[in-house]
């Protein structure tokens, strides 16, 4: 049954009628959206309600012609408007976004404040930026004092730079940097930012460390692979002799000839920064550990698959928050009186073998998807069980479940808040402390839009880099 | 008996309940082409799956180039880069270009500087035509081209031995005769190969004797001209009327 006809003649008629009838309808909604105006006010009230709809509807009803020729409304008819049903959800859904914009944008810009430094600079009904801008150093820093704030700048910008000289070079050396970024250069900024030469004996041999072992794996790529293993054997302790009889800092700094940099204790820091350090270290450790699981669970000796299953079940099975909070409390009380580790270092190394557990399963699920016969194929070409996996399978399985993995570490970076059970207060840990403050009580919105905006840029950039790896590892046709 | 490149004696095998393999005796002199034949199921993959290890047998003793293979046997990499195999499936590595594919076990397990490695493969692809592939993957070539890589791979590490398992099997019909020559050139060369096909016209041209292979037994053994001429038993008969 058709109500009009619509035929080549009139076509055009019914095509300016339809999207004149389709503009009234949106036009209504959106002076009364933005701009309180009920141009329909003399109607009953629930025909005023539904007008924009019956209108709208009509309009699609007039512009839906099969093969009209015209490609851009051929594409509308064809996704948003095939049938009746399907041009009632389509006016519906533009109806609700043009009613949602104004009170969004309202709360967001318009009637939000940002200018001054107290509480009563606020007196909009919208968001209190203000409230984002005075805390911003807490959020970004924590606890970290401001005057050594440039550590972990310089820091982070160290490691974009990195990141960036990585990005530009040579297929030659980004093997060599890689290297760097993930096994050196994090350790060396953690202890940068944590105390460099400071602190006592201990700080200062565990420094001298680092230092020697960086220098010499720098030095060591310019030595040939004839002398490499001379070299590792001798240069680094060397270097750490030189360090630690020959330069003196530490007689230095006691006589205060130069200074080293104030011991900053963990549960100072916090913030943002704090949630990209546990961000990162958790990655780096809890991919190789969970490589390891993974490989182990299909082992073929008994007692290594054993542990291994028993290792991924255990940690899969206890809550994250659990795993904190024992690692913070019950973890301390089986070690020896004297021996001492770091609440933060507790912290990365219990989310780390929690999340290793997720990843190992994800890569067991790579591992199983490839075919025997690229175990057949690397055997019989005389590789062993690790030449196999390291060249062979783990390529490949890994390649497989980029988008499994991406997501455990996605879930990884937004499980970090929990951290607040050991005492850690990373972003989220400092809204929540900033929102008690008398001085600021009543902004927790504006804390957690902030945090949420904050994460999903992190999140995003991570899924986006996740996909880029896909696309760069296809060597389908 | 030192021309015995491999022997296997008295080799039983089952999978769980099931027998495959027989009482299968078998030597192998240097240089000689040997085609296995017969119906499917019949233990001839397993057979030569055995050879390299990748199926290992419960009875009896298999030994290849002077090494017995076994449960104890500690460089069985060794003797697999001396066994080279190529599958009904291809089996090359997806995530690696074809040179890779060649050049991967060459410097990873013979340790060979990888310019070296790369001059060997460019030869051994030149050899069965494929030297304009080099740099694409796998997966844009077609099944022929991705089997003659597959037998360039094996051939890179310069095995004493070659194994095809039914290396036609899996190809368009169209694309058999490129792989065929490509095996038939190296069977020229002067290469032991043992070749499970059912390519009977690859048989009768290299092959210095065919061996018939029925429920896991070698019903028979013979010159390639007398196993064509007069087979003895009564089901190589009926195979082969079967088949030709």
């Amino acid at each position: 049954m058709k109500f009009v006809n619509i035929t080549k003649d009139n076509f055009n008629n019914y095509l300016y009628s339809g999207i004149f009838l389709i503009f009234i309808s949106i036009l209504d909604v959106f002076l009364n959206s933005f701009f309180s105006i009920n141009a329909t006010s003399f109607l009953p009230e629930f025909l005023s309600f539904v007008l924009p709809l019956i209108i709208g509807f009509i309009g699609l009803y007039f512009i839906r012609v099969e093969h009209s020729g015209i490609k851009n409304l051929d594409i509308i008819n064809k996704n948003i408007n095939t049938n009746n049903f399907n041009a009632i959800l389509t006016l519906l859904i533009i109806f609700v976004i043009i009613k949602s914009l104004p009170p969004f944008l309202s709360w967001f810009i318009i009637d939000a404040n940002i200018a001054g430094d107290s509480k009563e600079a606020c007196t909009g009904t919208g968001a209190c930026w203000t409230y984002i801008k005075i805390w911003l150093r807490r959020f970004i820093y924590g606890m970290y004092p401001n005057a050594e704030q440039w550590r972990i700048n310089l820091s982070f910008i160290s490691l974009t730079a990195l990141g960036l000289v990585g990005f530009f070079a040579t297929e030659k050396y980004k093997k060599y940097l890689t290297l760097y970024y993930v096994v050196i250069y994090p350790f060396i900024s953690f202890l940068f930012i944590y105390f460099f030469i400071s602190g006592g004996r201990i700080f200062f041999d565990f420094s001298y460390g680092i230092i020697a072992a960086a220098i010499s794996i720098i030095l060591g790529f310019f030595i040939p692979n004839k002398f490499k293993l001379y070299y590792f054997l001798i240069v680094p302790i060397t270097f750490y002799i030189l360090l630690k009889y020959v330069f003196f800092f530490e007689e230095y700094i006691e006589l205060g000839m130069i200074e080293g940099l104030v011991w900053v204790e963990t549960g100072a820091w916090g913030g943002l920064s704090l949630t990209f350090i546990i961000s990162f270290f958790c990655l780096i450790f809890c991919f190789p550990i969970g490589m390891a699981l993974a490989l182990g669970r299909r082992s073929d000796f008994p007692l290594i698959r054993y542990i291994c299953i028993g290792f991924i079940e255990f940690w899969r099975g206890v809550p994250l928050i659990t795993v904190l909070f024992m690692s913070s409390v019950m973890f301390p009380m089986f070690l020896p009186q004297d021996v001492y580790v770091d609440k933060l270092v507790r912290c990365i190394i219990a989310i780390s073998l929690f999340e290793a557990a997720y990843v190992a399963e994800v890569i067991r699920g790579g591992l199983q998807a490839l075919p025997r016969g690229q175990y057949d194929a690397a055997k019989s070409l005389g590789m062993g069980y690790w030449k196999m996996h390291i060249f062979v399978i783990l390529p490949q399985a890994l390649k497989l479940v980029i988008p499994g993995i991406a997501n455990t570490f996605l879930a990884l970076v937004k499980d970090t808040p929990l951290i607040f059970v050991v005492g850690l207060l990373e972003i989220v840990g400092m809204l929540n402390l900033a929102k008690t403050n008398p001085e600021w009580l009543g902004f927790a919105m504006e804390g957690y839009v902030f945090a949420a905006i904050i994460f999903w840029i992190i999140c995003y950039a991570m899924s986006k880099y996740s996909y880029n790896l896909e696309i760069k590892y296809k060597t389908e046709r | 008996m030192s021309n015995q490149i491999i022997q296997i004696r008295d080799v039983n095998k089952w999978f769980g309940e099931f027998q495959v393999l027989k009482n299968i005796n078998l030597e192998v002199e240097k240089n000689k082409k040997i085609v296995v034949c017969g119906p499917s199921g019949s233990g001839k993959s397993t057979l030569i799956r055995c050879i390299n290890r990748l199926e290992e047998h419960q009875e009896g003793q298999i030994i290849v180039d002077g090494n017995e293979l076994s449960e104890n046997t500690k460089n069985i990499e060794k003797i697999r880069a001396e066994v080279g195999m190529v599958f009904q499936q291809f089996n090359l590595f997806p995530h690696l270009s074809i040179l890779d594919n060649c050049t991967l076990a060459p410097i990873w397990v013979k340790q060979m500087p990888k310019k070296d490695a790369e001059d060997l493969a460019m030869q051994h692809l030149e050899k069965v035509q494929i030297a304009d592939q080099a740099l694409k993957y796998p997966g844009q070539l077609s099944g022929g081209q991705q089997q003659r890589c597959a037998i360039a791979r094996a051939l890179c590490m310069e095995p004493k031995i070659m194994l095809f398992d039914e290396p036609t099997s899996a190809l368009d019909p169209e694309m058999i005769k490129e792989v065929l020559d490509a095996m038939v050139n190296l069977a020229k060369a002067g290469m032991t190969m043992i070749v499970v096909t059912h390519e009977m016209g690859f048989a009768k041209e290299v092959a210095d004797e065919v061996i018939f292979m029925d429920e896991g037994m070698i019903v028979e053994r013979a010159e390639t001209k007398e196993f064509f001429a007069n087979p003895k038993s009564d089901r190589t008969k009926l195979f082969l009327s079967q088949i030709l």
